[in-house]
């Protein structure tokens, strides 16, 4: 067993973790946070993007160790207690996701891409999502979300 | 009016991460499940040793096919009257088929466990190519005289093979629909909880189906119905997938059972891709006779189904090919047969799945491509061959050469709106200009128009495994006027929450906000065959409705007692029941609720309350039919296809909610684009699965996909009660057959099989060969598409 110290959403969290422990598992299982999902086992779904340091991680390819001493952001720190982040609020709008099972991952990469591309082309969000794959929208309102959050 | 563009209910527990999908239920003392499976295609099982899997120190019990055959388990029914391994005993099947099951206390020791089972396995010859399935030398996949499953026509051959005999021309066609995947992004699960003290099951579960679910699971269990409860909580995305009752669904519950404690076995990605229901593996000859000025005159269809080691291919039960009987598409065809042979191979078994209409999705790729093929053998444009075939308003209802009776719809007047929109003799003409100068990409312009046949269906007609298509609702109305609508169907994403909610508002004149939508809980819900098919809005709408009208039928009987007038004198205008004439005399449905509840004294005969229920049995499919173009750029060095537009007018009838039929819609696009440029479930010769990961199976990303350019025409139904036709599955249905006729149009070829990825693309643009379809597997090593 390894101890991992992580901040997750802004609280520190200590855990006594078998060395293999993927982060996803860690914020699933061990922490509660499911709002983080599993959809593949080989990077390629994206449904597990949360934040290491702030950027953004497919926790599925990243050990709980490696996040020790780091600080992570989830789908469940992306806004204040009773709040909406702007993305949120632009999914809603815009009926950007069905299921909701990639909606997290997709979130937390827009977030991150409007912090650092606040007015990005459509060819710039379709880049930045490219990685996290949706089963049900064909991305069109996803996008437009994207956009419409940008605005 | 409650219809229209209403904000989903069920985002904002989404948006913050709080939706609750199978693997985030956490109950305490539950286990955990992993499943071993088979390396091989085909072996016989020489001896399976557990003893060091039982050592290791979290593993509470190892489940075995024996086991299972001890407690009469180790078989288990499927939806289409065969029957399936639980866990293999005697021989495995297919490669990943179900060996042994492991339950630990974690999710890791689990997995662990299965390195440390020791099966000794004698490997056999396998039948992977379906094409070779019944040739006297075949090996046998199953304990039977041959690989046959099932002959089974439609259509009247005489009069086809006379129409063929007299016909001016007659083009022909050989099409492989490959073995594609649903993949939906949340793999299927489940947890099971057996408590040993009231002999009560409870299962949580990705069940497309819930109550189907319960009927099989307890008879394959053996568990009374009664004391069985189906929880479908969130599910993340279906597409057929989670229609099925699957293997390790029994062994965790016989897991549970055995240690006494809930079990938890969700499937990782590759699991879900090589063993769970495929779609599609269609081998199909297609011959269409037409005059010389393109005039259709007959259709004749082979087809050979590929259904794997065992047929557990949801259909209703006298359909084992489903509706692929609607071939005739969307055209007014005087003569139409086809004859579908199912074959066993040591594949998967299936299929089901992936929004395929009860392979409508089939069908209507094979004659949307041979409309395309007559116009490229006649010379003739596809807009034009087809608007000379389309089916004619007044044609409708229309019976088809197959015996289907179309309800509704105004075919040319889609494909116009869709040709306007897309600017088609534009394209035509810059398509022609770079053919001329060579500059820049190929353009190609593909055309698709199809029929849909959901909403299954009359309970006379369709069964599946014995159960009627027939849907309950039951509707509970407060004394404040709030109601709770419990429907036995079951969203995957599609937003049932809203939608019905908006059904119920309608009918009562009641905000959406004010009605609760129950679903997927068999505790909490009427009975009724589930969401698949595109049959929700169809079927559970509809019982939707009707008990929402009885409930303001009763509120009529309220409302009389109410104002002392006779009920006939009271009529619905705007959510309340007004006296005839006397407009400001009434009462609100709110105040007509509260007074249900209340002392009011009501006539002999009327129990009080507003509660109601219905059970709706659809006098016909709903036919919803689109129009698609689709537009790409190839790029004939590398054989790279792009899509630049994709335009689709769509008629599912009345919109409830157009935003979220707009959003289904979208999804499918992808889907098609999907099936129709990289993905496919493949073979080597031996039987090895070639798309076990995402690595391999290959699924649109957003950069893959266009910005959809969406129409719509509306002819309600005429038999639904609010004219919904459904419309989950009609872009799956339509689009691959566009994006394909696009790719061929840009290269001129005369017909390529699916998936037209780059690398066949450019074989099939230098008239080469193709290289063999992989999941047909004639090469004696395989690869990625």
């Amino acid at each position: 067993m390894t101890e991992v110290r992580v901040v997750v959403n802004g609280r520190v969290e200590r855990r006594d973790v078998e060395p293999r422990l993927l982060l996803v598992h860690l914020l699933r299982d061990e922490l509660g946070l499911t709002g983080t999902h599993w959809g593949c086992d080989t990077s390629n779904c994206g449904a597990c993007v949360v934040w290491l340091d702030d950027v953004p991680v497919k926790s599925c390819t990243v050990l709980a160790a490696m996040a020790d001493g780091h600080s992570v952001r989830t789908v469940e720190g992306l806004a204040p207690p009773g709040g909406l982040d702007p993305v949120q609020r632009a999914f809603i709008d815009c009926h950007g996701l069905q299921c909701g099972f990639c909606t997290p991952a997709m979130l937390l990469t827009a977030r991150w891409l409007l912090d650092h591309t606040p007015d990005p082309t459509e060819e710039e969000i379709r880049t930045a999502i490219a990685g996290i794959t949706c089963r049900c929208t064909g991305y069109a309102n996803i996008v437009k979300a994207i956009q419409r959050a940008a605005s | 009016m409650s219809f229209g563009r209403v904000r989903r209910k069920e985002d904002a527990r989404f948006v913050r991460g709080r939706g609750r999908f199978v693997d985030d239920i956490a109950l305490p003392g539950m286990l955990h499940a992993a499943v071993l499976r088979s390396p091989h295609a085909r072996a016989r099982i020489v001896a399976v040793d557990t003893l060091a899997a039982e050592s290791h120190p979290l593993v509470r019990a190892v489940i075995t096919g024996e086991q299972l055959a001890e407690r009469g388990l180790a078989w288990m029914p499927t939806l289409s009257h065969d029957v399936q391994a639980v866990l293999a005993t005697d021989e495995v099947r297919y490669q990943g088929q179900e060996v042994a099951f492991v339950v630990a206390e974690t999710r890791y020791a689990a997995r662990d466990a299965l390195a440390l089972i020791d099966v000794e396995y004698a490997p056999l010859p396998a039948v992977v190519d379906a094409r070779h399935a019944l040739d006297a030398d075949a090996p046998r996949v199953r304990d039977k005289p041959d690989n046959h499953v099932f002959d089974w026509e439609a259509g009247d051959a005489v009069a086809t093979d006379a129409a063929f005999a007299a016909a001016e021309h007659v083009s022909a066609c050989d099409l492989v629909y490959p073995r594609v995947h649903p993949a939906p992004l949340e793999t299927c699960g489940i947890v099971a909880d057996h408590d040993p003290i009231t002999e009560k099951l409870t299962v949580w579960a990705t069940a497309q189906a819930p109550h189907a679910h319960r009927v099989l699971l307890s008879r394959v269990t053996g568990i009374p119905e009664h004391r069985i409860r189906i929880v479908a909580p969130d599910i993340g995305g279906g597409f057929g997938n989670k229609v099925g009752l699957y293997p390790a669904y029994v062994c965790a519950v016989v897991a549970s059972q055995l240690v006494g404690a809930p079990v938890k076995w969700v499937e990782d990605r590759s699991e879900n891709l090589m063993a769970t229901a495929f779609a599609r593996d269609y081998h199909m000859r297609g011959e269409i006779a037409a005059t010389h000025d393109g005039r259709i005159t007959a259709l004749r269809v082979r087809v050979l189904a590929d259904h794997g080691a065992f047929n557990a291919t949801a259909q209703p039960s006298r359909f084992p090919a489903g509706f692929f009987h609607t071939f005739t598409g969307s055209y007014d065809v005087p003569a139409a047969h086809c004859r579908v042979t199912g074959v066993h191979t040591n594949k998967a078994p299936g299929g089901v799945a992936y929004a395929c209409s009860f392979r409508v999705t089939e069908a209507s790729y094979l004659v949307e491509r041979l409309v395309d093929v007559l116009a490229f053998d006649l010379g003739l444009d596809p807009a034009e061959l087809r608007m000379r075939n389309l089916l004619r308003p007044e044609q409708f209802p229309y019976r088809c050469a197959t015996g289907w009776e179309y309800d509704s719809g105004d075919y040319p007047r889609t494909l116009a709106l869709a040709l306007e929109k897309v600017r088609y003799e534009e394209l035509r003409k810059e398509q022609a200009a770079r053919r001329t100068t060579g500059d820049g990409p190929l353009l190609g312009i593909g055309i698709s128009f199809f029929t849909e046949a959901v909403g299954a269906g009359p309970r006379a007609l369709m069964d599946i495994a014995g159960l009627g298509m027939a849907d309950g609702a039951q509707l509970r109305v407060h004394p404040s006027g709030s109601a709770v609508l419990a429907v036995s169907c079951m969203s995957q994403g599609q937003g049932h929450e809203t939608t019905f909610a908006q059904l119920v508002a309608h009918e009562l004149g009641i905000g959406v906000d004010e009605v609760e939508v129950v679903q997927g809980d068999t505790e909490r819900t009427p009975f009724g065959l589930g969401t698949y098919g595109s049959r929700s809005t169809p079927v559970s709408g509809a019982a939707t409705v009707v008990a929402a009208r009885k409930v303001r039928e009763r509120a009529r009987l309220v409302a009389a007692a109410m104002l002392e007038v006779a009920p006939q004198d009271l009529e619905w205008v705007a959510g309340r029941f007004q006296v005839r004439g006397v407009p400001g005399t009434g009462a609100s449905f709110r105040e007509i609720a509260m007074a249900a509840h209340s002392d009011l004294e009501l006539p002999d005969g009327v129990e009080g309350h507003l509660d109601a229920a219905a059970v709706y049995n659809p006098p016909n499919l709903t036919f919803p039919c689109g129009a698609y173009v689709c537009v790409v750029e190839v790029d004939a060095g590398t054989g790279q296809v792009a899509v630049r537009r994709f335009v689709a007018v769509d008629d599912c009838g009345v919109r409830i909610n157009p935003t979220i039929v707009e959003g289904q819609i979208h999804g499918g696009l992808a889907d098609g684009v999907g099936m129709a440029l990289m993905e496919l479930i493949a073979f080597d010769a031996t039987g090895n699965h070639l798309g076990a990961s995402f690595m391999d199976y290959l699924l649109p990303t957003a950069l893959e996909c266009p910005m959809w350019e969406l129409g719509e025409t509306v002819t309600p139904s005429p038999h639904h009660p609010v004219g919904a036709k459904g419309v989950g599955e009609s872009a799956t249905v339509g689009s691959p057959a566009a994006v394909v006729n696009a790719v061929l149009d840009a290269i001129g070829v005369r017909h390529a099989d699916m998936p037209l990825t780059p690398a066949q693309v450019w074989r099939a643009g230098q008239g080469r060969p193709l290289r063999p379809d992989l999941a047909i597997g004639t090469e004696s090593t395989g690869g990625g598409p």
